[in-house]
């Protein structure tokens, strides 16, 4: 006769255990890999667009950051409305995820998203849905990171 | 008595799966079943201008199909019992308003599929319908956007997700006529065991439709070998392994004849299939357009069908809960008509 799934702490713990052996671990090693090739090459292809701006377009070395940047935030966005940065993050992971373009899809796939909820409430409300929480520990970690320094200046 | 041991029902009258309706997406057409699928849109939206607005566009088609193929209108149905992923079920409420037939509203995430049609032929079998209609759909990206990211957020997937198969299945149960027969129901427990992520599906509803399985075979006193298919929803490829283990441990070798929907339903080389696919589309358009045309070419005789649901919502996900797990079975035989 079966005895039937016992759900107690220990058959919990065994299960959990049991269950470990078969799911398949994430391939961490391949995923660093490509994260770095591909997070690399974007990174090198922005280093391109601001020599391009310096060179042609009289940029200083600080000035070209703002119109490089908007041009990777453009590129990035028009690729989530293709349908294709979705498939690039899925073999790069961290890799297209660095902060612009990474940053830019997670805004655009919310807006997106969110469109057939009307601008207000859809696109406006859900924008920052993903990218949020990027926003607010960024600028926690930059006040504390900024009040560590004064109090280091102090000393 | 038409219950048996704790927890099956078994149907005197054997009501008839008298016709059934499945419609799929475009990846689930190109999948290895999608030859057997009544219907395949090609268009994710439907002619819609909302993905949800599109599920429920699957949904009331493939109750469509189901009735037109015997030639009966909404009107002759005495009860829809529906239900899907969405909050608050819109999908199968939405449908029901257009279909206009007296509707029961469920949710049993996934399992879905088995539980309507369990209902459905108790209700059959007890003399309240004569026509009783069971239908359940899902959308990859309603279930995306509800249970995790924006479609097209570049977020990488783990290989142990599941993909929602974007379809309906609807199944038309009634009292006399030609076609394969309902002749039990194990209705299931909720089970978990502690699988906290929402990317373990599989791993978290196994042990629920082992608990189903088992206590179906102890309620009947069958064997495995009664049945030339027992299949669960939408375990996928991890699942699978898992439940296959666990009801070995309880002695039960079930081999070539355990099988899962999730498995079926797509080739593992197609693109972001990972473990298998998932929803309650998965089990009811695999059930309702694979298995069922199957049984009528006489190469089944009795199946055992095991819809598995988890039943979690983001927000208990968000709160670190694991996720309760439920897996409802039901017995369609082959009828001696048909």
């Amino acid at each position: 006769m079966a005895t039937m799934v016992k759900q107690g702490v220990k058959a919990k713990a065994e299960f959990k255990k049991m269950a470990r052996r078969h799911v398949p671990k994430r391939p961490v090693a391949a995923n660093v890999i490509k994260a770095f090739l591909v997070g690399g090459a974007i990174c090198l292809f922005g280093q391109f667009l601001n020599q391009i701006f310096i060179t042609y377009f009289g940029f200083t070395q600080k000035s070209a950051g703002n119109p490089t940047v908007a041009v990777l935030i453009f590129l990035a966005t028009l690729l989530t409305g293709l349908g294709v940065y979705d498939r690039l993050g899925q073999w790069a992971g961290a890799g297209s995820a660095v902060p612009v373009t990474g940053f830019a899809n997670a805004m655009a796939a919310a807006a997106i998203e969110h469109r057939s909820e009307g601008f207000v409430l859809g696109v406006g409300g859900q924008m920052f849905k993903v990218a949020g929480p990027v926003i607010v520990y960024g600028t926690v970690a930059a006040f504390v990171v900024a009040l560590i320094s004064q109090l280091l200046k102090l000393l | 008595m038409p219950r048996i041991g704790k927890q099956t029902w078994e149907f005197p009258s054997r009501p008839v799966l008298l016709s059934a309706g499945s419609i799929v997406g475009p990846k689930e057409g190109e999948g290895p079943l999608g030859q057997d699928f009544d219907a395949v849109e090609e268009d994710m939206y439907f002619g819609q201008d909302s993905w949800e607005k599109a599920e429920r566009r699957f949904f009331e088609q493939a109750c469509e199909i189901a009735l037109k193929k015997v030639g009966l209108s909404g009107e002759e149905v005495n009860v829809l019992y529906g239900g899907d992923l969405l909050n608050q079920i819109i999908s199968a409420n939405f449908a029901a308003r257009t279909l206009a037939i007296p509707f029961v509203g469920l949710f049993g995430a996934c399992s879905t599929s088995m539980e309507g049609l369990a209902l459905a032929a108790l209700t059959v079998d007890a003399g309240y319908a004569d026509y009783a209609l069971a239908a359940t759909s899902s959308h990859h990206a309603t279930a995306e956007r509800q249970f995790r990211y924006p479609t097209e957020y570049g977020g990488q997937k783990p290989p142990s997700s599941q993909c929602t198969v974007t379809g309906s299945g609807a199944a038309l149960v009634a009292k006399t006529g030609s076609g394969p027969r309902i002749t039990h129901a194990t209705i299931g427990k909720v089970v978990d065991l502690g699988i906290t992520s929402p990317f373990e599906m599989g791993p978290a509803m196994a042990p629920a439709a082992v608990d189903t399985i088992l206590r179906h075979f102890e309620d009947t006193g069958r064997t495995p070998e009664e049945y030339d298919l027992i299949v669960t929803g939408d375990l996928a490829s991890i699942g699978h392994k898992i439940a296959v283990e666990m009801l070995e441990d309880q002695g039960y070798y079930l081999g070539d004849r355990f099988k899962d929907c999730g498995i079926l339903i797509y080739d593992p080389d197609q693109e972001e299939v990972f473990a298998g696919g998932s929803g309650c589309a998965c089990c009811a358009t695999v059930t309702y357009g694979h298995l069922l045309k199957r049984m009528l070419r006489g190469e089944l005789d009795r199946i055992l069908v095991c819809a598995t649901g988890a039943l979690l919502s983001p927000l208990s996900n968000q709160q670190g809960e694991s996720i309760p797990c439920v897996a409802h079975a039901v017995v369609i035989e082959r009828g001696e008509e048909s």
